[in-house]
């Protein structure tokens, strides 16, 4: 959970009169819903949630429940898994924002990405 | 058996008789699946004096580590087909390994696959596949033990009894969205490779994942692939051995012809027929008659490779 996200719970928390503030934080909510902390499974040689999109300072984690080894790979570099076998997880946490995509290194048909927005 | 033209094609389809008590599947000229021995020889090739006769192996796939269904015990499986091997009544002047011989490039894994073969007595050739990369030098490992002194990412090529054998690495630096990748430079080093051999040269290729697309979806082919086999264009007898898709597979390009090979370890579906290219989890009884080896044998005074593919309960 941001810094900023708290502050601004708070503030509308204290001005429950003020209906502006109110649809800001809906609109913020609904801008990047998802949590500090994302999960995409691996499966059936699939990256099951292809995009997903998350706040900066969101940890990623990617765990892999196929009988194969699978790895997470970023196409820029940015990040790169061991191998990850049955069961085997990788989490990655994405400071900035930007579009990160990545694919499995031993099965480059799988692909992936993940948007961090402000 | 394999001196003289009439008697040595007789003792040769007898012997393909003997080993067809397993599967046994043809590459001919033409598109052909028949099992009738007569079609059991593979591409046509022009004559090649210079070609002896001899037989080797293809073994594939063996996933030593692998113990998940529908095989607990990948190390017991490959262990049965050195011993197929090694029951052959006419030995393999060599093997060839067509990649994926560990589950996790770990040394244990590699370790007991060098043991296992190195009983055999006979030279084995490798080339790796996607899961023999996997040490944390991308391939170091595989190529430290089993290719010292190869090119690139572990191409390399050799002759024998005037054949010619080029072990292409198609599983190294995989690009995102992509299938199998040779990349620019294993590409000009098989141009020089090539230059200047006659066109009569019978040429055999091994890769670890095809070098046709049988299946895009599943990345079962090689993007590259089309550059390198344009360089083979000319050569009057090219058959091209792959691994990794675990089944039986097969096509006639012109004088190309294409083989895969079945795993020692696990079989995996027909392409589409699942969700996913993950292990085929047959019951226990059938794991066997999905696994096996492939013996070429190239026969004076017909210049064509026979290849005969057999499992594990024949």
């Amino acid at each position: 959970m941001s810094r900023a996200f708290k502050v601004l719970t708070f503030q509308a928390a204290t001005l429950v009169s003020c209906g502006t503030m109110m649809l800001a934080v809906a609109a913020m909510t609904k801008a990047a819903p998802a949590p500090a902390a994302a999960a995409v499974a691996i499966g059936n040689f699939t990256f099951k949630s292809s995009v997903v999109t998350v706040r900066p300072g969101t940890t990623v984690t990617w765990t892999n429940g196929d009988d194969i080894p699978h790895t997470v790979v970023a196409k820029d570099g940015l990040f790169k898994s061991k191998v990850l076998d049955t069961g085997d997880h990788f989490s990655f946490t994405f400071a900035k924002p930007g579009q990160f995509g990545y694919f499995c290194s031993l099965h480059p048909h799988m692909t992936g990405t993940v948007v961090v927005k402000a | 058996m394999f001196d003289g033209d009439d008697t040595g094609r007789r003792d040769f389809l007898k012997c393909m008789a003997w080993a067809g008590t397993g599967a046994l599947f043809a590459v001919s000229g033409g598109v052909s699946t028949s099992i009738g021995l007569d079609a059991a020889l593979a591409a046509p090739l022009k004559r090649s004096a210079a070609a002896t006769p001899f037989t080797f192996v293809q073994l594939s796939d063996s996933h030593i580590g692998f113990n998940k269904p529908p095989n607990a015990d990948a190390r017991a499986t490959f262990r049965e087909a050195i011993a197929k091997v090694k029951a052959l009544p006419h030995q393999p002047d060599f093997i060839i390994h067509t990649g994926d011989v560990s589950q996790l490039s770990r040394d244990d894994e590699f370790d007991d696959a060098d043991q296992m073969l190195k009983a055999t007595g006979l030279p084995v050739f490798f080339v790796p596949g996607e899961h023999d990369m996997l040490d944390p030098d991308g391939g170091k490992a595989f190529l430290d033990r089993f290719r010292k002194g190869s090119k690139g990412a572990g191409w390399y090529s050799f002759d024998h009894r005037g054949v010619h054998f080029v072990a292409l690495v198609n599983v190294a630096d995989l690009k995102p969205g992509g299938m199998g990748n040779l990349g620019a430079e294993q590409l000009k080093w098989l141009k020089a490779d090539l230059a200047g051999r006659p066109s009569s040269t019978p040429i055999v290729v091994f890769a670890h994942i095809p070098l046709w697309t049988v299946y895009a979806d599943w990345g079962w082919g090689t993007d590259d692939s089309a550059e390198a086999l344009k360089l083979l264009a000319r050569f009057g007898s090219v058959t091209v051995l792959n691994g990794h898709i675990h089944q039986i597979t097969q096509k006639v390009e012109g004088r190309i012809a294409f083989h895969t090979a079945r795993s020692t370890a696990f079989p995996q579906p027909a392409p589409g027929t699942a969700p996913s290219p993950g292990p085929l989890k047959v019951p226990p009884d059938q794991l066997r008659s999905m696994l096996g080896i492939t013996d070429a044998m190239f026969v004076r005074g017909h210049d064509r490779i026979a290849l005969i593919d057999s499992t594990l309960t024949a």
